[in-house]
C-alpha cells in the first residue's frame, strides 16, 4: 500500500466538506480536526469509505468537558486504518447545556458501548443511539461523574482539599 | 441450528430466566449476564457491567503522572507490566524522551513475560472449562514463576508498578536473568506438553471448534483486537503495525487464525506464547551488546530519582519535589499512545494542559470494546459454548469496569 499523507488527507477532506473542517492539527504526527455535529456522520463515514486510506476501524469514542468553553465538551473519535497504518483524530464541540449528537452505531457495532460510556461519564446524547442507558455508573447516579464540577473528593472533607493535590 | 416451532399454548414454549453472575464460578470475574434460556439453548442476553467501575479517569484527573502507574496496574492485572509499560511510554512520547536501547530490551523482556502469563491464565481456563483440570493447573504452575521474576525486579507479584517515567526503578539483578534463563529453559517443554495434550484432543476440538466463530467483518465491526482479531483472520499487531519500544529490532511471527473460533483464539495464544519466548531469547541476546548497567534514560527532570540521591544531592531533591507536586515541564499537547496489550490494543489518551495532572486521561480498553460483541453472539448458542465463549474472550473484570 502507497504511503497517505496527513496533507493528502486533508486535501480530500477540504474539497468534500469545505469549511466545515477546521482547527486542523498534527500533533506527534496524528492527523487532528474538529467538525460540526450536523455533518459528524457524514465525516465518519466519508472516512470510512475513503479510497486514499480506509479508516474502517473505530478504535475510541470518548468525551473532554472544557467548562470555560462555549461549546464544551468535546466529542473525540479516533480512527485507523489498519492496512494503510495511519490514525486520524475527529473532535466535535458541543454545547454542554444539549449536548446531544447522532450516533455512529450505524457505521459500527463498536459504537454501541463506547457511546454508552460517554453518556454516562459526559452525558452526552447520542441521538438514534440503539439502547442508550448508563453502563459503568448505577441507573439512578444522577449525575455525569466525569464532567469537571463534580470533585473527587467528599467536598466536606478538610484534610483533602483538590487545591493541595494538584487541581 | 434448527429452532424447534412451539404453538403458542406450549407449556414448553416458556424461556426460564437465568442469573449468570455477578458471583458465579464460571465466568472468572465479576461479569452479570441475564439470559433467556430455551432449554439449554440462549435465545437472548443483556450483560450488566460495571461492578467494580473504579473512576479511575477521574482519579487520573487528580494525580501527577507517576502516581497513575499503579491505576493502570488495576486494569488488565493479568499482565499489569504491558500496562505500566504502557503508560509509561505514552507520558515518555508527550515528553519527547528516547530510551536507550538496553532499557527498551528489557522493557520488551518484562512485556513478554506479561503477555505469556496474560495468555497462559486465558489458555487454561478455556481447558479447565472444557473439563480439562490436569492442564489447568500443570502450565499454571509456569505463571508462578512468571510472578516470581517480577517479584525479583519490582519486588511485587500481581500488581507491579514497575518501572517509572523515563526507565526502571533499578536493574533487573543477577537472579532475576537466572531465572528469566531458567523460565526460557523449563517453560517451552511444558507448552509442548500442554499443546500434545489439547491441539489434536477429541473432546477438546469437539468443544471449541466452529463454536463462536466470528468473521473478520464482525470482528472489525465490533472493534475487536488482539488474538481475538487474528483467530478471525486480520493481521493486525500493535508491535507491527505501529512498532514501540523497540519492537521494530525484533525477529517475530503474528500468528492468524481463520475462522474467528474458540479453538482458532486457543491456537493463535499459543503460538502467541512461543513467539513471546523467541522475543526474549532475541532480547537477552541484544542486552549483551548493550553497555551494561543502563536502566533509565538521562532525563533526571523527569525521572524519579532514587532516595539515597533525593538525601544527599540538591539536584536530586529538586527534582524530586517538582516530579512528585507534579510541577514538571511537559508540554501543552495531546496524544495517543497503544500498547499491544494482553488481549488487545490497549491505548492511552493523554491531554496535558500544563497542570499538575492531565487534563484528561481515557483508556481505551480492549477488553471493555471485545466484550460488548458477547451478548449478541451467544444467542442461538448452548448455555455451556458461551461459557467457553466468553473464557476464551479473555475478558478481564479490571480492564472491563476500569
Amino acid at each position: 500500500m502507497a504511503e497517505v499523507t496527513n496533507q493528502e488527507l486533508i486535501q480530500q477532506l477540504t474539497e468534500k466538506f469545505g469549511g466545515k473542517i477546521i482547527g486542523i492539527t498534527e500533533p506527534y504526527g496524528l492527523l487532528t480536526f474538529e467538525t460540526t455535529k450536523d455533518v459528524i456522520i457524514d465525516v465518519l463515514a466519508f472516512l470510512k469509505q475513503n479510497t486514499l486510506a480506509s479508516f474502517n476501524f473505530l478504535t475510541d469514542i470518548t468525551a473532554v468537558h472544557y467548562p470555560e468553553k462555549k461549546h464544551g465538551i468535546a466529542v473525540v473519535y479516533h480512527l485507523h486504518s489498519m492496512v494503510n497504518r495511519i490514525r486520524v483524530r475527529v473532535k466535535v464541540f458541543i454545547d454542554e447545556h444539549h449536548p446531544e449528537i447522532p450516533t455512529a452505531t450505524p457505521l459500527w457495532n463498536a459504537a454501541n458501548w463506547m457511546e454508552r460510556e460517554t453518556y454516562d461519564l459526559f452525558g452526552v446524547k447520542f441521538e438514534g443511539h440503539p439502547d442508550l442507558r448508563r453502563i459503568l455508573n448505577m441507573d439512578d447516579l444522577g449525575v455525569h461523574p466525569m464532567l469537571k464540577q463534580y470533585p473527587l473528593e467528599d467536598p466536606n472533607r478538610v484534610d483533602k482539599k483538590d487545591e493541595y493535590f494538584g487541581r | 441450528m434448527n429452532q424447534p416451532v412451539y404453538t403458542d399454548n406450549d407449556p414448553q414454549n416458556e424461556l426460564v430466566t437465568l442469573n449468570l453472575g455477578p458471583t458465579h464460578p464460571a465466568t472468572h470475574g465479576v461479569f452479570q449476564n441475564v439470559i433467556q434460556l430455551d432449554g439449554e439453548r440462549i435465545v437472548s442476553g443483556v450483560s450488566t457491567i460495571g461492578y467494580i467501575h473504579r473512576a479511575f479517569e477521574k482519579i487520573a484527573e487528580h494525580r501527577p503522572f507517576y502516581q497513575i502507574t499503579p491505576l493502570t496496574d488495576r486494569l488488565n492485572y493479568c499482565s499489569s507490566p504491558i500496562n505500566n509499560m504502557g503508560w509509561h511510554m505514552t507520558v515518555e512520547k508527550l515528553l519527547g524522551i528516547e530510551m536507550p536501547k538496553r532499557v527498551d530490551y528489557l522493557r520488551v523482556i518484562i512485556m513478554e513475560l506479561a503477555r505469556i502469563s496474560d495468555h497462559i491464565i486465558c489458555n487454561t481456563i478455556i481447558a479447565q472449562d472444557t473439563g480439562a483440570t490436569t492442564t489447568f493447573l500443570y502450565l499454571f504452575q509456569f505463571r508462578e514463576h512468571i510472578y516470581e521474576i517480577y517479584e525479583e525486579i519490582c519486588g511485587a507479584r500481581l500488581t507491579t508498578n514497575v518501572g517509572r517515567i523515563g526507565g526502571f526503578e533499578r536493574d533487573f539483578n543477577e537472579i532475576a536473568f537466572a531465572k528469566i534463563n531458567k523460565f526460557l529453559k523449563e517453560f517451552p517443554v511444558a507448552l509442548r506438553e500442554f499443546e500434545s495434550l489439547l491441539n489434536r484432543n477429541r473432546i477438546f476440538i469437539d468443544r471449541t471448534a466452529k463454536v463462536a466463530a466470528v468473521s473478520a467483518e464482525q470482528a472489525l465491526d465490533y472493534g475487536w483486537t488482539g488474538p481475538l482479531l487474528r483467530s478471525a483472520g486480520v493481521d493486525y499487531d500493535v508491535r507491527v503495525s505501529d512498532p514501540y519500544s523497540s519492537y521494530g529490532d525484533f525477529d517475530f511471527e503474528v500468528p492468524v487464525g481463520t475462522s474467528g473460533d474458540i479453538y482458532d483464539r486457543y491456537l493463535v495464544r499459543n503460538e502467541e506464547m512461543w513467539q513471546s519466548v523467541r522475543l526474549i531469547e532475541q532480547a537477552l541476546e541484544k542486552i549483551k551488546h548493550e553497555p551494561a548497567g543502563i536502566f533509565h534514560a538521562d532525563v533526571p527532570e523527569f525521572y524519579l530519582p532514587a532516595k539515597e540521591e533525593v538525601y544527599n544531592n540538591m539536584e536530586a531533591l529538586i527534582y524530586h519535589f517538582k516530579i512528585v507536586m507534579g510541577e514538571i515541564d511537559a508540554p501543552k499537547a495531546e496524544v495517543y499512545h497503544s500498547v499491544e496489550g494482553g488481549n488487545g490494543e490497549l491505548g492511552f489518551y493523554l491531554i496535558n494542559d500544563g497542570g499538575r495532572t492531565p487534563y484528561r486521561l481515557h483508556f481505551r480498553r480492549p477488553s471493555f470494546i471485545n466484550y460488548q460483541m458477547f451478548a449478541p453472539m451467544s444467542k442461538g448458542m448452548l448455555l455451556s459454548d458461551a461459557i467457553i465463549n466468553m473464557s476464551s474472550m479473555n475478558i478481564i473484570a479490571g480492564e472491563l469496569d476500569a
